[in-house]
């Protein structure tokens, strides 16, 4: 009886296309390790759920309602549209879009405004997943009056009633959203998967930014990439530090930098070596690394 | 007398799952579904009243089954139908229409024919539900 139901394991699996996504988010998502994880569970559940169904066996929708907690530019939006896709391959959700809201988008302006906007949103979301940033924003304790306990209520109903229609993911910054579950104990005991996202160690950030730069079709030449390494380093120590985020707001600054040098040295021709090639110049020139060593 | 109105009002009345695979399909056509209830179903009754905002955003047919029952709740008197909309430049009309509930009874309609000059007849439809209540207690 156990030899055919793992052979059925392993062609479903292979008739998924599971395998693909899930390389796919090991490309193309650096570090990450507790997400990636917690994403091959969850995958590996839906699976064998439906495997179950197929002989028979009871199986219930499980609730996938998840809360991405991290620090800024830690990749909760950018794993939350891939849950999306895989939610989609494994069958769970029927059409894979994502909408994505935060407070303004759920909650009205006077009296008797949120309710049908909040189902509005909702309704606009079934059949996909529905992705609430920084959801702490909904519970105002300062103001009991504040219309978004309103939303907050009958966002309960909807993903305790109506599981097999949508997926909700909450995504904030841990503290404030520990703050925000432990005003709202309905939401955490509602919500299945908390999962975590580290912040990034240096050489993943490195990574990033190399795969950033790769897709707008510009490179670090060897001394560019060791003066990021650099700037990176200077810039990790400081506060307000985002991740990824900074990553690609400091990138953006050296294209800026990168563009002016080639415009002062107008006089020569300029190869297309030149025109994507990031030299220490345009990073060192941070004001970062001047405070550095100022 | 059963009403028949709209796309497939002769066929065996559709299943919560048909009006779903239907709704589907019109969402994949682009088109924005609208719900529409009204206790005068005259055939030159066109405009129904709406039930809520034609659902433009909408991406899954469950949105529109939730209303759909939301509004037999309300209105379990009354006929409801699904209309699609095709907003596309060079259509901006409905696509399709059809019922996706009834009343318990359809009494049905009243032939008048009032004769005129000569032998002229002229025929005017009432119908029976709607003849002297006003509306909302008709069904």
């Amino acid at each position: 009886m156990k030899a055919p139901a793992a052979v059925d394991l392993a062609r479903s699996f292979e008739e998924s296309g599971l395998g693909e996504v899930l390389a796919q988010l090991d490309r193309d998502l650096v570090g990450l390790r507790p997400v990636k994880a917690r994403i091959r569970e969850i995958a590996a559940l839906l699976l064998v759920d439906r495997l179950r169904g197929g002989l028979g066996l009871t199986s219930r929708a499980p609730t996938l309602h998840m809360s991405f907690t991290g620090n800024p530019g830690t990749g909760k939006t950018t794993v939350a549209l891939r849950m999306a896709e895989i939610l989609h391959r494994l069958g769970y959700i029927r059409s894979g879009h994502l909408v994505s809201v935060t407070r303004d988008d759920l909650v009205g302006q006077y009296i008797g405004h949120t309710a049908p906007k909040t189902k509005e949103i909702l309704k606009r979301a079934m059949g996909g997943v529905l992705f609430i940033d920084e959801a702490y924003y909904l519970h105002r304790p300062e103001n009991e009056r504040d219309y978004g306990q309103e939303s907050i209520e009958i966002l309960l109903q909807v993903m305790e009633n109506r599981r097999e229609d949508l997926v909700v993911i909450l995504a904030g910054y841990a503290d404030r959203m520990e703050r925000f579950f432990a005003s709202n104990p309905g939401f955490r005991s509602r919500i299945a998967h908390h999962i975590e996202f580290p912040d990034y160690a240096a050489e993943e950030l490195m990574a990033i930014a190399q795969a950033m730069l790769a897709e707008q079709g510009y490179r670090f030449s060897a001394a560019g990439r060791d003066a990021f390494a650099r700037y990176l380093g200077a810039r990790m120590r400081q506060p307000n530090f985002a991740n990824a985020r900074s990553v690609r707001n400091a990138l953006d600054r050296a294209r800026l930098r990168h563009a002016v040098r080639l415009f002062e040295t107008r006089g020569r021709a300029l190869t297309a070596e030149d025109l994507s090639t990031l030299e220490p110049p345009e990073i060192l020139a941070s004001r970062v690394l001047a405070a550095e060593a100022g | 007398m059963r009403l028949t109105q709209g796309t497939f009002s002769f066929l065996p009345d559709l299943t919560d799952e048909q009006v779903r695979a239907q709704i589907a399909y019109c969402l994949a056509q682009g088109w924005a579904v609208n719900v529409e209830y009204t206790d005068d179903p005259h055939p030159r009754n066109t405009y129904w009243e709406m039930w809520g905002l034609p659902m433009f955003e909408l991406r899954d047919a469950a949105g529109a089954m939730h209303e759909i029952a939301e509004c037999r709740k309300v209105f379990g008197n009354c006929y409801i139908r699904i209309s699609a909309f095709d907003a596309r430049h060079g259509w901006e009309s409905l696509r399709l229409s059809f019922l996706v509930h009834r009343p318990p009874e359809e009494p049905g309609f009243f032939l008048d024919r009032s004769e005129a000059e000569g032998r002229v007849v002229r025929y005017t439809l009432r119908p029976y539900a709607a003849a002297s209540r006003p509306m909302g207690e008709r069904y």
